[in-house]
């Protein structure tokens, strides 16, 4: 397990959201977001400096954040890439585009690519159907997508844009 | 028609508040505070016939009309911005293209009920239309419409954003709850509703973004204006996600009870490639399958109900004669699974009992009693979970038998599809 320090003015934004509401644990989402931003992904080592900063335990956290799917764990590569597989996208090639992602970086759905960089996830809808085939890299929506865009996409975020 | 939500929906600027004031915006808020009691705002969406849009298709204003109103607790008001229906995608149209008709609609459904706090829940993907929203939020509060004595009527209200996990039951309104207090999203049994017990066990009332988008435009037209629009019993226009294999897939406003042929053939170009129409999912992945032959179908809760399926969230996802039917069950069936939070045992095991049996039909190794058997599943699983996921999760599978049984039996004697897709990625 990585040891990630959260940073202090990370570590400030959740202890703030501590007496935002009702009840101490409708910060939990709240602050795995501002994590997420900061770090993107987490680890226990992480779930217990959430929990510490809005003096809840590490398993009320650890149970709370296990239920939702958003927020890739320990492992996950630079850019997080999430096809959207769902119907509408399938009825318009989302397997093809996983196999043709699958093809360009080496790897299957689910692995990280070994310099760190590029993880492929499938994921359910998106609520982009309109635009479909779709993907999600990390915060970003890449819709309408051909093999040419892909293409694209890959090369600028390998460059770094 | 004319467009009610989608009027400036192609104004580049809209989702600033003063190109939103410019356009007509923040006009109703002071009329709803300065001429209507609370009481009023009810009856009068009440009397608009305007039913939830998320859906359910639940009365709003009877929705409304059961909060308390000698409860001494705090009551909220929340915006169901989870928009997960696999299909649907109008919610992040309305939030990241208009956000001020949203929070004018939330700000006097809040005064309407009593809430002073509300919350919008928005699905965690949705990160640009969060940061919108906030934004949006803070335009409010500078010029007067949130906070303190909003334009001097002495009603508070404050709002926010709150981003969640990515989970499609936290769209049901009691996981919805739960995951804003902080829990897991399991749902809660009802009753009771939470017009009484909500969140944090106080009284809470829960609309979909589309519902209270329609809110400030009953108030600036009155009821009757609105009643008048669409049907007798769907009042209103609908918002459409059209998607799959149309030449213009998009988000179409029409009135209700408009045909889906005039959606799929007028609005949305006909179906790609030339190809013939051959199936319709019309509200979402949870309503029945339609056959190409009830094109002609109004598209409204009644006709839809009658038609045998149900307009759910509006989603329509068209497919073409290429599509192998047993293939989208599959699809689907891994999509519930998914899903499911596994709370109640039906729903969890089901599941995926039923995603194990559509995967060796699809691949292969289907056996001829696994048609009954699915069947015998499903009719194990609906009306025996807490939330209505269970009885969604069967309806892809049941509609599918009874509407194409004869490409599962293919699929089983023949050990591959009857139709094939082709490619559709380039």
């Amino acid at each position: 397990m990585v040891q990630v320090m959260l940073s202090e003015a990370t570590q400030k934004k959740i202890a703030k959201l501590k007496d935002r509401y009702p009840e101490k644990k409708t910060a939990i989402l709240p602050a795995m977001h501002v994590v997420f931003k900061e770090v993107g992904y987490y680890n226990q080592n992480i779930l217990k400096q959430i929990a510490d900063l809005l003096e809840l335990s590490q398993m009320e956290v650890s149970e709370t954040v296990s239920f939702y799917t958003y927020f890739p764990r320990e492992g996950v590569g630079k850019y997080h890439i999430q096809v959207c597989t769902n119907l509408s996208c399938s009825l318009l090639g989302a397997e093809e585009l996983v196999k043709y992602l699958e093809y360009k970086l080496k790897i299957k759905a689910g692995q990280t690519t070994t310099d760190g960089l590029f993880t492929i996830s499938t994921v359910e809808c998106l609520g982009s159907c309109g635009t479909a085939p779709v993907m999600q890299i990390n915060q970003t929506y890449y819709e309408n997508l051909t093999k040419a865009k892909v293409d694209q996409i890959l090369e600028d975020l390998k460059k770094g844009k | 028609m004319e467009k009610i939500l989608f009027k400036y929906i192609d104004v580049p600027d809209q989702y600033e508040i003063d190109t939103y004031i410019k356009n007509g915006g923040y006009r109703a808020l002071p009329k709803a505070l300065k001429e209507y009691s609370p009481n009023d705002l009810i009856e009068m969406v009440k009397k608009s016939g305007l039913r939830g849009r998320g859906g359910a298709g639940f009365p709003a204003g009877l929705k409304w009309g059961f909060v308390p109103k000698d409860s001494p607790n705090p009551k909220f008001l929340l915006c169901n911005a989870d928009e997960g229906e696999p299909g649907t995608f109008k919610d992040r149209w309305l939030i990241e293209k208009d956000p001020h008709q949203l929070i004018e609609g939330i700000i006097i459904s809040s005064y309407a009920i009593g809430a002073h706090r509300a919350f919008i829940y928005i699905r965690g993907e949705f990160a640009f239309g969060a940061e919108r929203l906030k934004n949006a939020i803070s335009e409010a509060y500078q010029k007067g419409y949130l906070g303190r004595n909003i334009l001097g009527s002495g009603f508070d209200l404050d709002l926010e954003v709150y981003r969640g996990g990515g989970a499609y039951i936290c769209g049901e309104e009691t996981s919805l709850m739960e995951s804003i207090e902080g829990n897991r999203g399991n749902p809660r049994l009802k009753p009771p509703f939470p017009a009484s017990v909500g969140l944090y066990k106080n009284p809470t009332v829960i609309n979909n973004v589309e519902t209270l988008s329609n809110v400030p435009h009953i108030v600036l037209n009155g009821a009757l204006w609105y009643a008048k629009i669409g049907m007798p019993k769907s009042t209103g226009t609908k918002i459409f996600s059209l998607s799959g294999h149309v030449n213009r897939p998009g988000n179409y406003e029409l009135p209700m009870g408009t045909p889906l042929r005039e959606l799929i053939y007028d609005h949305g170009g006909g179906i790609k490639d030339e190809r013939e129409l051959k199936a319709v999912i019309p509200g979402g992945v949870s309503t029945p399958v339609l056959t190409s032959q009830l094109v002609n179908v109004k598209m409204d809760f009644e006709s839809l109900f009658e038609a045998g399926s149900l307009l759910g969230s509006g989603a329509v996802i068209v497919m073409d004669e290429t599509t192998c039917m047993v293939k989208v069950a599959y699809r689907l069936s891994r999509f519930y699974e998914h899903e499911s939070c596994g709370k109640c045992v039906p729903c969890r095991e089901g599941t995926r009992w039923i995603r194990m049996i559509m995967a060796r039909i699809e691949n292969g190794k289907g056996r001829e009693e696994d048609i009954d058997l699915l069947l015998d599943i499903c009719t194990n699983i609906a009306g025996k979970t807490v939330c209505p996921m269970g009885d969604a999760a069967v309806v892809p599978i049941m509609s599918t038998i009874q509407k194409f049984r004869e490409e599962y039996e293919y699929h089983i004697k023949n050990k591959k599809c009857m139709v094939d897709l082709g490619t559709r990625f380039v």
